[in-house]
């Protein structure tokens, strides 16, 4: 396995593989999202209790899934980048880490928006909403750490270092809700138990869900791409893939 | 349809300003998202043109140097 591993230390391999990645995680993407939230948007029926507001929802839950989702990866991306030095792992730091604030600020946007009509209040410091916050803190304090250092080695380290840190705050998110009293409802989708809604609601939601997954996969492809060429912007190959006939001076 | 008209739609059963808020922003952050990275791409291509030109002068340059040298050499012998 390593041996086939390998050559994705290299940034060619790597930028190669997810080329053939991206357009299909695009399409999927979109197809996805789009149906996921027309479909929980107009056609699923509205909740007995939260009338239309709950189909904040679609949005709500996959965003936040995967804004920790990203974040795991994120931290294992440190580890490889910090354990066995490779380049492209560092790489995938920066390039998860816009994504999942993105996915973040998301989360917490949608979540405020509809917590003002369901609790009355906008923002609420309990530990469901407090956590989230951190997590956008923690990929902001990652991304800075990432491009404060001259040498972008030495940043991509201290980077690596607090994305790991950071990660204990992922089940701290996961679990605010039973550990602590709060505001927020608990989880609507579990795998041992029945699901707390209808499927006319849970089918849209899922299907939004995958959107989700297959949306931060494509974005964070599309940066990572990005970033390599960025880092190999001095090599032959990476010249060409922008359009230009490099010239070694020979 | 859970909705029987458009006013309908965007009246939400009166949550309509937030529903529509939340969706507006969250489509609008992954679009800057996007974009950011289309334009970052575009720089590059930028700076990849510029680089190739550094290159192609540094080789001209090395050529003329070459050649000059080729010359005074022929002369001098």
């Amino acid at each position: 396995m390593w041996k086939w591993l390998h050559p994705y230390a290299k940034g060619e391999a790597t930028y190669r593989l997810l080329g053939l990645w991206q357009p299909w995680l695009t399409g999927l993407a979109l197809a996805f999202v789009s149906v996921g939230l027309v479909w929980g948007l107009f056609y699923a029926p509205p909740d007995y209790q939260q009338g239309d507001s709950y189909r904040i929802i679609f949005i709500h839950v996959p965003s936040a899934m995967f804004s920790m989702g990203a974040y795991t990866g994120m931290a294992i991306a440190a580890l490889i980048a910090l354990v066995w030095q490779i380049r492209t792992a560092e790489w995938a730091i920066a390039a998860i880490a816009p994504v999942g604030a993105t996915l973040t600020f998301v989360a917490l946007f949608t979540g405020a928006v509809w917590g003002k009509p369901m609790w009355g209040t906008w923002w609420e410091w309990d530990a469901r909403l407090t956590s989230q916050l951190i997590l956008l803190f923690l990929y902001i304090g990652v991304l800075a750490l990432y491009y404060a250092f001259n040498d972008a080695r030495t940043g991509a380290k201290a980077a690596a270092i607090l994305a790991l840190v950071g990660v204990i705050n992922v089940p701290i998110i996961h679990f605010s809700v039973y550990w602590w009293n709060s505001l927020h409802q608990g989880a609507t989708i579990t795998k041992f138990e029945k699901p707390s809604m209808p499927p006319e609601m849970l089918i849209p939601l899922l299907i939004s869900i995958a959107g989700f997954l297959f949306l931060t996969a494509a974005l964070i492809t599309q940066r990572l791409r990005n970033e390599i060429l960025k880092q190999e912007l001095h090599r032959p190959w990476a010249m060409a893939k922008l359009g230009v006939e490099a010239n070694d001076g020979v | 349809m859970a909705f029987d008209s458009w006013q309908e739609v965007i009246w939400m059963g009166g949550y309509g300003f937030y529903v529509w808020l939340a969706f507006g922003i969250s489509i609008l952050a992954i679009a800057i998202l996007v974009v950011h990275g289309l334009l970052t791409r575009k720089k590059l291509a930028q700076l990849a043109v510029k680089k190739q030109q550094q290159q192609q002068r540094i080789a001209r340059r090395k050529q003329q140097e070459r050649h000059r040298s080729m010359v005074t050499n022929d002369s001098t012998s």
